[in-house]
């Protein structure tokens, strides 16, 4: 019999935060341990959906809305789970909550920030700009909560932070916290990490300067990201009026992910469109082994970008990418598939289609389930009450990973339920 | 209940220094008589919060507060068995107004009074719980989804109907000699078994799961927790009880008949991916072709035949690529023997990409991109595959000895939607064309069969080609039928492991219904609405308006046409109450006069201009909530009134607020059309529809169409949406004041 009624999601992106809401949408408690100080995960760093174009933060916030009305989801950020001892109905569950030095009683006046002195590098933005040491971590986060980087905190500022608040806010002498919870069943939610794009020598990234990967192309074309939505290259803040893509940097590849990561081809389709749309006049081209984008996404997808003759789909490998000193313009080097030989070609900026890592790659918190090499979970070797969803799996985008959450929300109401 | 009202008013955060607190809690006292009005430096604090918590003690049960936005500090300002109001002068004034004049202070003040006169007016709600609901779960399709659905919610100690059109259960699977292992790995035995007939059995065998097999469901009446389902099997009809519906009817393949030009229908070896299943099926193995039953060892297979093709299906079937990797397997356990697989892109998303790396290191396997350009007859059976831009040289023919068209799927929701869109198309153009067609078109099968007046199954959606999908990217499982979820093929193209999951998952939504229905609240996207439409039906002219508009289907007529809630089918978007032109529809907290009374509450000076804005609270709110946070300053003669959804938008309201002295009226709702992003799928769209009647209104009031505008905006266009606005002010202003201030 589950002693336990209460559920535990570690990790609030997407997955975690539909297996969560439905769950508790069922009359269950619901804990979401969260790594990151808000909810949201990758999906809050996207400008928009592939193939409907449509802005992420409008599901997320119909979530959040979830959550708040709800009243059965607790969540802790800046979280990690430590240990998981027991069994299916059972578990003992330590995490350990990290200070945001920040309490429930911030109202996000911005005064802490306006204040403060320091700056950190913006990991939301992906270290494009930088926000104060004290900081929100974007204009729709939730909680709508600020928190204190302490690693950028200058500590010789007279704690102007604490200063410039009214409401008694912030506490710099907050410590780690330890706590302990009694769970019946554990969906396992943290998601993916984008592949270190340094480690493909041949393509540049960290070297030229005009080389950046998707999740970088999202966030710089949002209304929230470091150029307000402006989509410039990063050498000189020039309008890319021609961009390439590079599909499956790190992906199929022996070398780095043996896997296709799912998402990159229609998240590439998608950013050759914003660029298309800001820049009536620009010019887009895909380097691609095949263009998967399977389902219901050709006619409305793939096809709208082949009628657009301003983006070029061509099929080839791409073989290197190098830098022209004088201009930053950015040159690739692509094999072409049918003709062999090289081709040459010039761009103003290129976008690595990065492909994904597993959470659960660096990071095997659960150990009682096995994991293949590359780090996904053998969902059949999980013992009973662990649940793992979505990318954890194999990689996946929003619908799959939506659908697989729900199904598991179902699997986890079977651990609560079982007599 | 009897209210007693508490007003309070918080100064932090910077509105004591854009606002003066002593007028605007002048307007609760003397110009509302609310003499309860307390003003704090911090409300959302331990200490402003006990304030509220205090006067709850003395019996203050209806609590209007004057802060920061309802999206923030929701746990704090949350009163168990009160009416709370919450009245944004933060992100809508302070944070979005120049501080201390007269234009900032009266929208204050204008905000706190459209507050108050909602929680007058309101009530507290109580939800609705039908007698004699059941929860046992419907499950029609005893395919590999429709099983997986039918034990996952036994597993979770529902009871379940299934109901199944073949004398066996199992579906597509049955036709299958092996599967793709379903495991983390793929490596040997590349090919498994189906294990269809213990899946089969188990579900028999389950106590919970009553099984109707050679069976359809004939007829589907009532709502969620409450139909009454009959079941046509065998010649008998039983009626069974059910509380929601798990549809998972799959697919049926591609019409190959269409697909001559890949020799189909002239050759008797060329065969689809399904016969190539039934031939190794059926030789345990061995492919033996049709024309000769000589065993075929050089195998071509041709990938997306009819499919991602304008004349064809425009679609992607998804589990093609790797069908075709598995039956090359089949030919492949000949060891002489070859498969060749020709492909216009390998799609084996994920880490099916190592099942397709396995086919690559087998050299009896040859895989080349290539553009199909014909099929012809060889010699003695067999068949020339030609291709164009292929890996291995421009064009190229090879000879094969059986070839197998990859074709599609199909989602039985296909044919029956088309057929009554077309019914539909062909009764607009009158009685005899809609006679006409229903006598020369072949009756489809349905699927619900509904006893919906708006019709007997779930409604196409544009662009979906058939399938019950629901454009949702963040959530899967809605359809605009409540209660029922679509599982597997029928919802969109999938593989055998991604229609198990989906199965789980509308499963699971089933159960949820259901308990929602036992606890009286809404279904997502308001899963924690207590609040029900409950119509003045005295005053009712059976317009028909709200049952044709309801985006769910919820609304029914009696013979006189006087419309009725199924209750549990509703989603409380207040579309009724948009359309009713007798504004008798009515939520406890939400009614055509709550929000046309604070509409009206609004002053109007004689030498200022006034814009009332209807917003969506759910995209375009919080769009404006972050202009606000941003400090994006908003024309001061704008008052921003949130509805459920646009759709609730009720003419009456633009029509009063013009007469009353308004400038103008704004509508924000969501974007609409093929990719929309309305929650209530329809609303933003009806509400637009609305809007093209208000000419009459108009031109009634003897003013010009360009005072009331709708705009299509999302929720991450709050950089645009302050200009957009002030843009529309703009236009008012130049229009000139509205010629009824004076009266």
């Amino acid at each position: 019999m589950a002693e336990n009624k209460t559920a535990l999601v570690i990790g609030g992106g997407f997955s975690g935060l539909t297996a969560a809401v439905e769950i508790a949408e069922a009359g269950q408690d619901v804990v979401i341990v969260e790594k990151n100080p808000y909810l949201g995960g990758k999906v809050a760093q996207l400008n928009k959906y592939f193939w409907k174009l449509c802005p992420p933060v409008c599901g997320l916030e119909i979530n959040f809305k979830r959550i708040k009305n709800n009243g059965q989801v607790r969540f802790y950020t800046l979280a990690e789970v430590q240990d998981i001892k027991g069994e299916e109905g059972n578990f003992d569950v330590t995490v350990k909550v990290n200070p945001r030095y920040v309490n429930d009683k911030c109202v996000a006046c911005d005064a802490c920030a306006q204040a403060c002195p320091s700056y950190r590098s913006n990991e939301f933005n992906f270290g494009m700009d930088k926000t104060k040491a004290a900081y929100i971590p974007f204009n729709q986060a939730f909680p709508f909560t600020y928190v204190i980087d302490a690693k950028a905190c200058s500590k010789d500022c007279g704690k102007a932070c604490a200063a410039a608040c009214k409401y008694d806010a912030i506490d710099l002498n907050m410590k780690p916290e330890t706590i302990n919870l009694k769970v019946g069943a554990i969906v396992m939610a943290t998601g993916w990490d984008l592949y270190d794009a340094t480690r493909m020598d041949i393509l540049g990234f960290g070297k030229v300067q005009n080389v950046i990967t998707n999740m970088m192309m999202e966030r710089l074309s949002a209304p929230n990201g470091p150029t307000g939505g402006k989509i410039v290259r990063p050498s000189d803040g020039k309008e890319v009026k021609n961009i390439a893509f590079v599909q499956c940097a790190g992906s199929r590849d022996e070398n780095h992910l043996p896997y296709c990561s799912y998402i990159c081809c229609l998240a590439s389709l998608k950013q050759s469109m914003y660029i298309r749309e800001q820049y009536p006049d620009s010019k887009a081209t895909i380097f691609y082994i095949d263009l998967r984008t399977p389902g219901l996404y050709e006619h409305r997808f793939l096809w709208k970008a082949k009628e657009d003759p301003n983006v070029t789909l061509t099929k080839g490998k791409v073989a290197g990418i190098t830098e022209d000193p004088a201009t930053k313009d950015v040159i690739v080097e692509v094999e072409d598939i049918f003709s062999g030989g090289k081709v040459k070609a010039t761009f103003d900026m290129v976008v690595l289609a990065a492909g994904m890592v597993p959470g659960t790659k660096d990071s095997k918190i659960v150990k009682d389930v096995s994991y293949t090499p590359d780090g996904f979970v053998d969902a059949s070797t999980a013992k009973k009450g662990i649940y793992a969803v979505g990318t954890l799996k194999s990689p996946a985008d929003v619908v799959r990973s939506v659908q697989d959450a729900t199904g598991v929300a179902m699997k986890s109401i079977q651990s609560l339920r079982r007599r | 209940m009897e209210k007693k009202f508490g007003v309070y008013i918080c100064k932090g955060c910077g509105i004591g220094d854009a606002i003066d607190i002593e007028k605007l809690s002048n307007v609760a006292i003397k110009d509302m008589k609310i003499a309860n009005c307390k003003t704090h430096d911090a409300l959302c604090s331990p200490a402003g919060v006990q304030v509220i918590k205090d006067d709850m003690k003395d019996g203050v049960n209806t609590i209007i507060i004057a802060a920061c936005s309802p999206r923030v500090k929701y746990e704090e300002f949350a009163f168990a068995g009160t009416i709370t109001e919450r009245v944004n002068i933060r992100e809508f004034v302070a944070w979005s107004q120049a501080p201390k004049t007269e234009d900032t202070q009266s929208l204050a003040n204008d905000y706190l009074t459209m507050g108050i006169i909602k929680t007058q007016k309101g009530d507290l709600p109580e939800p609705k719980i039908l007698e004699d609901l059941t929860s046992t779960i419907l499950v029609i399709g005893g395919g590999i989804t429709g099983m997986t659905a039918a034990l996952e919610a036994a597993k979770a100690g529902q009871k379940v109907v299934l109901v199944e059109k073949e004398a066996q259960l199992g579906g597509f699977a049955n036709k299958l000699y092996k599967k793709i292992p379903m495991g983390a790995f793929y490596r040997e035995p590349l090919i498994v078994d189906t294990d269809i007939d213990k899946l089969a059995k188990e579900v028999e065998s389950n106590p919970d799961i009553k099984v109707y097999k050679s069976a359809k469901v004939a007829k589907t009446d009532g709502q969620p927790g409450l139909y009454d389902v009959t079941i046509d099997s065998n010649g008998n009809s039983t009626t069974e009880k059910i509380g929601a519906i798990v549809m998972a009817t799959g697919w049926k393949p591609y019409d190959a008949s269409k697909l001559d030009y890949l020799g189909y229908g002239k050759s008797k070896n060329v065969v689809t991916n399904i016969e190539f299943e039934e031939i190794a099926k059926k030789n345990n193995g061995k492919i033996l072709r049709p024309s000769d039953g000589k065993e075929a060892k050089r195998v071509a297979f041709i990938q997306c035949a009819g499919q991602r093709n304008a004349n064809h299906l425009p679609y992607c079937s998804s589990m093609c690529c790797a069908t075709s990797l598995k039956q090359a397997k089949y030919v492949r356990q000949n060891p002489d023997a070859t498969a060749m697989i020709f492909y216009i892109d390998m799609r084996t998303p994920g880490r099916l990409e190592g099942y397709y790396k396995e086919a690559q290191n087998d050299p009896g396997v040859m895989l080349t991109k290539a553009d199909v350009t014909g099929v012809s007859e060889a010699a003695s059976g067999n068949l020339f595959v030609e291709a164009d831009n292929t890996l291995l040289g421009e064009k190229i023919k090879v000879e094969a000895d059986l070839v197998v068209l990859a074709t599609g799927m199909i989602p039985t929701t296909r044919e029956p939607q088309e057929y009554l869109d077309n019914l539909v198309k062909e009764a607009a153009k009158g009685d005899d064309a809609k006679k006409a067609y229903l006598e020369s078109t072949p009756k489809p099968e349905y699927i619900l069969n509904l006893a919906y007046r708006q019709g007997p199954e779930i409604p196409s959606l544009e662009g979906a080609y058939g399938f019950a999908d629901s454009n949702f990217i963040c959530f899967q499982y809605e359809t605009r039928r409540t209660g029922v979820y679509a599982a597997g093929c029928v919802r969109q193209p999938m593989n055998m492991s991604e229609a198990q999951e989906d199965a789980a998952g509308a499963a699971f939504k089933a159960i949820q219904c259901v308990d929602h229905a036992a606890r009286g609240v809404a279904v997502h996207p308001r899963a924690w609405d207590v609040t029900f439409p409950d119509p003045m039906l005295i005053r009712c002219t059976a317009c028909k308006r709200c049952t044709e508009e309801c985006p769910f289907g919820a609304i029914e007529e009696d013979e006189k046409g006087i419309p009725f809630y199924k209750v549990n089918r509703c989603r409380r978007c207040g579309t009724c109450m948009g359309a009713c032109p007798e504004r008798i529809v009515q939520f406890k907290d939400y009614s055509v006069d709550i929000i046309g009374s604070m509409i009206k509450s609004v002053e109007c000076p004689e030498d200022e201009f006034r814009i009332i804005c209807l917003v969506c609270e759910n995209d375009a709110y919080p769009a404006l909530d972050t202009a606000g946070i941003n400090h994006k300053q908003i024309d001061p003669s704008v008052r921003f009134v949130s509805l459920r959804c646009l759709g609730g938008m009720n003419l009456v309201w633009v029509a009063d607020a013009l007469s009353k002295g308004v400038d103008g009226v704004l509508l924000l709702g969501c974007k609409f059309g093929e990719n929309y992003q309305c929650h209530f799928v329809k609303g933003s769209e009806l509400a637009n529809y609305r809007f093209s009647k208000i000419g009459e209104t108009l031109n009634r009031l003897q003013l010009e169409a360009e005072r009331v505008t709708m705009m299509q905006v999302a929720i991450n266009e709050y950089d645009k949406l302050p200009d957009m606005i002030n843009e529309f002010v703009e236009k008012v202003k130049e229009i000139g004041p509205n010629p009824f201030k004076e009266f």
